[in-house]
């Protein structure tokens, strides 16, 4: 019998990116340029995060017809944006065809109750999470991936290093906790029994998990790699740099040869200026955008 | 024994378990270097331009495809199957590659296969996948799909396959690669 849509080829789609580079793109020119540095996958969206930030507003899926042209125009899978909650926003994208849906806090949240029952769709979906507990959540849901949060569109590092630490922590207390000890456990972090039990028997999440939120230059890839991320998501640092082709291609040198630190010495050299970041202790509770679905 | 697994980009990790799991040593290759002394090597699924393009910036391309045409032994699966039947890049198995042939990630999909010479079944897992729309001589066709599609292949010391053994615990074709071919 043949099936289509089922979790082992979801998440199978995500271990085929591990090492690899996923780039936000805006259009289909810049998709090329993902595509030619080296990117496993690109992320179609119309406006990058620091864009969306800077616009205010309500940020939207992408207008289908921008997304298919992107399609048309690479042969590596191409991802998009739903809001979190905005379930036919996720069936449009799913008859579209996109290869993988992230169902995203760098969007407006349509729903501030519950996320997509992810497990309905045929189409795989990745979420951000901060702590194991929301991780877990997510993979309740039916996420096939997770990434962390970080603070999208700041080009600032810290919260992705905050979110990647906590989950590994929160990790390897769970693997090496007694067996009568996790259902406590489960209580503590609002997540389920049985996902917290296979955390503890695979001494790791039992789905990819990448580096996403605040990712600038080479160096801060190979930083989230070392700290155990599976791949690296960019948003604006690449096309809000002085020279994106070159910090693309550096980018994924970094995170496929992590700890090649004379390599990453070199594909750092004359880059040009990185994104300008914000810090993160000038944003207001409200332009938290990590803080979105929990 | 020492058996490499390509350590560029893609399902790395599974293709080690698979090897350790055939009571093999393996190898994380990341440079032309760690090819030296192997006794064969594994190319894992991922994306064969993300690995393609690693490759000839590693300046590994060449020498792998020289030692390719030299016998050494190799193993691709899905993006594998796709860097090694191709003639531009390393042209070990003569045969005529359809990238992402069966669609996109929707039309990913598990199968029940029968491979030719094996009394069990063995279960496929398609992950946008190429497929090989025909071989020819010295390849052959090991599992060619009811449509005639061919899903992995050999070409002596050269296997391939379209779908993903390293996703499943089934280590046939591993310990196949492993114990016949090397």
């Amino acid at each position: 019998m043949t099936e289509t849509g089922t979790t082992t080829v979801k998440r199978g789609m995500a271990q085929m990116q591990k090492g690899g580079v996923i780039m936000d793109v805006a259009n289909v020119e810049q998709a090329k340029v993902a595509e030619a540095a080296g990117a496993v996958a690109v992320m179609a969206l119309e406006r990058v995060p620091s864009d969306i930030r800077a616009a205010g507003g309500v940020a939207r899926m992408s207008d289908p017809a921008m997304i298919k042209a992107i399609m048309d125009a690479v042969t590596i899978p191409v991802m998009a944006k739903v809001r979190i909650g905005h379930i036919a926003e996720a069936r449009i994208l799913e008859a579209i065809g996109v290869d993988y849906i992230d169902e995203s806090e760098v969007l407006t949240p349509a729903d501030d109750s519950y996320h997509i029952n992810k497990n309905d769709y045929k189409i795989p979906f990745v979420c951000g999470c901060r702590y194991l507990g929301e991780a877990l959540r997510r993979i309740g849901e039916g996420a096939s991936m997770l990434r962390t949060k970080g603070e999208p569109g700041t080009g600032n590092i810290i919260e992705a290093v905050r979110h990647m630490e906590k989950v590994n922590e929160q990790i390897s207390h769970v693997a090496g906790a007694n067996p009568d000890q996790l259902m406590s456990i489960s209580r503590d972090l609002r997540a389920p029994y049985d996902l917290v039990k296979q955390v503890h028997d695979l001494g790791k999440l039992p789905v990819v998990n990448f580096a996403a939120g605040g990712v600038a230059t080479p160096a801060d890839a190979a930083l989230m790699m070392n700290l155990g991320a599976d791949g690296i998501f960019v948003g604006s640092g690449i096309f809000h740099s002085e020279n994106p082709a070159k910090f693309a291609k550096a980018i994924v040198t970094a995170t496929a040869h992590p700890t090649d630190w004379a390599l990453i010495a070199k594909v750092s050299e004359n880059l040009g200026k990185p994104m300008k970041g914000i810090d993160i202790s000038t944003l207001t509770d409200d332009e938290k955008m990590a803080d979105r679905g929990i | 024994m020492v058996i490499g697994v390509l350590a560029l980009q893609g399902a790395v990790s599974e293709h080690i378990k698979m090897v350790t799991a055939c009571g093999v040593t393996p190898r994380s290759v990341k440079t032309q270097a760690d090819l030296k002394g192997l006794d064969g090597l594994t190319i894992p699924g991922g994306e064969s331009t993300t690995i393609r393009k690693l490759l000839v910036r590693e300046q590994m391309l060449e020498p792998l495809k020289k030692l390719v045409q030299q016998g050494f032994p190799v193993f691709g699966t899905c993006a594998g199957l796709v860097l090694l039947a191709q003639p531009d890049l390393l042209n070990g198995l003569k045969g005529t590659v359809v990238r992402n042939g069966f669609g996109r990630q929707r039309e990913s999909f598990e199968t029940e296969l029968t491979v030719k010479g094996w009394s069990k079944p063995y279960h496929g897992i398609f992950i946008r996948a190429p497929y090989l729309s025909e071989v020819q001589q010295p390849a052959e066709a090991l599992v060619t799909l009811a449509d005639g599609r061919i899903v992995a292949a050999q070409q002596n010391h050269v296997l391939v396959t379209s779908f993903h053994p390293e996703l499943t615990g089934d280590t046939r074709f591993h310990r196949y690669f492993v114990e016949k071919m090397i």
